[in-house]
């Protein structure tokens, strides 16, 4: 008998073992290293701006510098001319639309709104000059921007509300001898700003990144591989690969992580196999906004509130607006846990003059499509910025307002705060009808999070998705998942038939027991 | 007459405690997934249940090829005589020191009842958690073409099944754990299955009766117990 015993404990804990060394071992480390390598050595130019005669001069204006580039880069500007920077719209194709023109220029976001009757204030961030309302010198090549992304001596800017034009005063010649391959800090001067302050849109994209550490980004960690923007965004011909579906309809030119990693980089197959329909940004980016917050909600309608005839401004603990009589109120947040919606790829959007069907729903600015039964899908991180934003309740149209202006009375709502009179403006403007009627509207716009990606140990774990109190993907629901989802029917069925066993166990083990002792009284 | 019988051979012994360890940490890793406990870690128990089905499965293959060579198969046939009186005798008889209605022999060592229950499992229950074993590991998302697999347009079906499954076999351990104090003393089967000897009743000679056991009518277990 003890010896069966003592068999069975030895086949039941070699069992044990074996399901132990079965267990795959960890070892991708070598893979990332090769990865790394690509990036260790980076070539040198074979030119150095700074001993070239052509740009020794006193520059009167950024006009000259670009005509002194083109010297050399003599095809350089009809590249420049050709791509999604300079342009203001392009062709996509969209579902159920049919090819249309869609841009900065007829697309409708939820922040500042729009860039209709704005050009002049809007164009800080455009790689040209002399960018007005009427859209005038945008044929001209001499007005491309080439050194708000070439400028390596981190010494450029451009002027606010200047129409593209550089902040006067800065060493142009200093600048154009300085000129390189685009780093982090010639892209994110403009991207880390969109919306009109730090990390206000995108919230992956944000001042800490100009020299983030692994914990903020692994790739562009500057303690780490310390990769450049452009390494991603491969470019060529000044034409990058990536983009933003705030404004993007089509699944092209997409920048992936599959360029350096494999599709199923892990050693664990199971993880491999959730590559098929997970994207690898919902694990490796658990949490955006890392450093600085965010902008989550923007609320127009309270706009508006003037103290002594003053605008407003009031700040958060953080020095986050929270609210600018200008602009609205705002909620902020930080560390955030993103949302995650399928996506294949394509997008749809609110273009100008397109008619709400449902105003009583959230409108959807760029609805991201994708579901499970899709098999282009994938599960993406996304931030979600909510807000309520002017609307005519007559046209059924969202309202482009015309926001900035140089003086008063103009119909700028930034200068004169009329929502009235600068709804008329910024329609007339894009050419739509207006009712005179202002109401508001809640609206989403939907930001795929890619970057800030976490190292390794911060990635989602199995649990934080496969659990049924609060799993990351309690919004999906199309689609099972174990851990998270049950069948009511057989849960209930399976639990109770445990329970009745169990029951009817106990009440027939104290009957045996009366019984016995009555037998034995008995006898 | 009692005496001690060689009743569960070696591999028996070894196929059934085997199956039962299999069982239970495939049900603790189980419900682990299913999201009923925590215990090994999500990603643990993933991978614990994924290996410890292969071995269910190659135990599985003996299980079935020494019940084939040995003929032992046949214990497992099931018959509907003497079923209402082994209820009887589960329901009545047992609280009235009833003897059991049907004898155990060698060639004959399970009751009526546990004949129909193991032949059960062993044709509908463990087959279709099998199945739906294999369907659930192999099982790919739709997709595009990159990994090839069974292609089922959800999980769902295949999860329900599974757990349905898991919930009668667990239903099944209980009360199999608690029949087990129903022997001649409360561990003389558990006994039995460990060493595979059992003391059983009375003559072994008589091969005439021997896969139906000694027939006692449910009326005549009433009148013996007056």
């Amino acid at each position: 008998m003890r010896k069966i015993i003592l068999s069975l404990i030895i086949l039941f804990s070699s069992i044990l073992v074996i399901v132990y060394l079965i267990k795959p071992g960890v070892t991708d480390d070598e893979s990332l290293s090769e990865i790394r390598s690509k990036f260790e050595k980076r070539a040198t130019p074979t030119t150095d701006h700074s001993k070239l005669e052509a740009l020794q001069q006193d520059f009167k204006t950024p006009q000259e510098v670009t005509a002194a580039c083109m010297n050399c880069h003599t095809e350089a500007h009809k590249e420049v001319m050709k791509s999604n920077h300079w342009n203001w719209e392009r062709q996509e194709y969209i579902k159920g639309r049919g090819i249309v023109s869609i841009g900065k220029k007829n697309a409708i976001n939820n922040f500042c709104i729009g860039v209709d009757g704005n050009e002049k204030s809007c164009a800080k961030c455009h790689i040209g000059f002399g960018i007005t309302d009427k859209m005038d010198g945008y044929t001209d090549s001499t007005n491309i921007d080439c050194l708000v992304c070439h400028d390596n001596s981190d010494t450029y800017i451009k002027g606010s509300e200047l129409g593209g034009n550089p902040m006067p005063g800065i060493d142009l010649q200093k600048i154009a001898m300085s000129v390189g391959k685009p780093t982090r800090s010639n892209c994110g001067v403009c991207h880390f700003f969109g919306g009109g302050g730090n990390n206000v849109k995108h919230g992956d994209l944000e001042k800490s990144m100009f020299n983030p550490k692994k914990e903020i980004d692994v790739h562009m960690a500057s303690d780490g591989p310390n990769l450049r923007c452009t390494d991603c965004h491969v470019t060529e011909n000044h034409q990058m690969l990536g983009k933003i579906y705030s404004l993007s309809s089509m699944n092209r030119d997409r920048s992936t992580c599959e360029q350096c990693h494999k599709e199923t980089p892990h050693s664990n197959e199971i993880l491999n196999e959730h590559t098929m329909k997970v994207a690898c940004q919902t694990c490796h980016i658990p949490v955006y906004a890392k450093d600085n917050s965010t902008k989550m909600e923007w609320d127009w309608s309270t706009a508006g509130r003037l103290e002594n005839g003053q605008p407003v401004e009031e700040d958060d603990e953080l020095g986050n607006h929270t609210y600018l009589s200008i602009k609205g109120s705002f909620k902020w947040g930080n560390n955030l846990s993103p949302d995650y919606v399928w996506f294949n790829g394509t997008a749809n959007h609110y273009l100008l003059g397109d008619t709400v069907t449902d105003d009583s729903k959230t409108l959807v600015l760029n609805s991201l499509n994708g579901s499970y039964s899709d098999r282009n899908s994938k599960i993406i991180p996304v931030k979600i910025h909510k807000a309520t934003q002017p609307y005519d309740d007559v046209t059924k149209m969202l309202i482009q307002p015309k926001l900035f202006a140089d003086k008063k009375g103009e119909g700028a709502y930034w200068k004169d705060f009329n929502w009235v009179r600068a709804s008329e403006v910024g329609m007339k403007e894009v050419n739509l009808p207006f009712s005179g009627n202002v109401s508001f509207i809640k609206t989403e716009m939907y930001w795929p999070v890619n970057h800030m990606v976490s190292t390794k140990d911060k990635s989602l774990q199995c649990i934080q998705c496969h659990t049924r109190d609060d799993s990351k993907l309690k919004d999906l629901k199309d689609f099972y998942m174990p851990g998270r989802d049950y069948n009511k029917v057989v849960e209930r069925g399976g639990v109770g038939l445990i329970l009745v066993s169990i029951a009817g166990i106990f009440v027939h083990s104290l009957m045996r027991i009366r019984s016995s002792r009555r037998g034995k009284e008995q006898s | 007459m009692k005496k001690t019988v060689y009743i569960y051979k070696s591999f028996e012994r070894f196929w059934h405690w085997t199956q039962a360890l299999l069982i239970f940490f495939l049900a603790t890793t189980g419900f682990e997934i299913h999201g009923s406990i925590r215990f090994f870690g999500y990603e643990n128990a993933v991978e614990y249940h994924n290996a410890a089905s292969y071995a269910f499965i190659v135990l599985i293959f003996f299980a079935i090829f020494w019940h084939l060579t040995t003929g032992e198969w046949k214990q497992y046939v099931p018959t509907m005589k003497n079923i209402k009186a082994e209820i009887n005798y589960y329901l009545i008889g047992i609280f009235r020191n009833v003897p059991h209605p049907t004898r155990k022999t060698v060639l004959s060592k399970l009751n009526p009842l546990q004949k129909l229950v193991y032949f059960g499992l062993k044709i509908l229950v463990i087959p279709v958690m099998v199945v739906s074993g294999i369907l659930y590991m192999f099982y790919r998302y739709p997709q595009q073409d990159s990994i090839v697999g069974i292609k089922i347009d959800s999980l769902e079906s295949i999860a329900v099944v599974h757990t349905a499954g898991a919930f009668l076999l667990i239903a099944f351990i209980v009360v199999h754990l608690y029949l087990m104090t129903t022997g001649a003393t409360l561990t003389s089967n558990l006994k039995a299955m460990l060493t595979g000897y059992e003391e059983i009743d009375g003559e072994e000679k008589d091969s005439s009766k021997i896969f139906e056991g000694r027939n006692i009518a449910g009326a005549e277990i009433k009148k013996s117990s007056n």
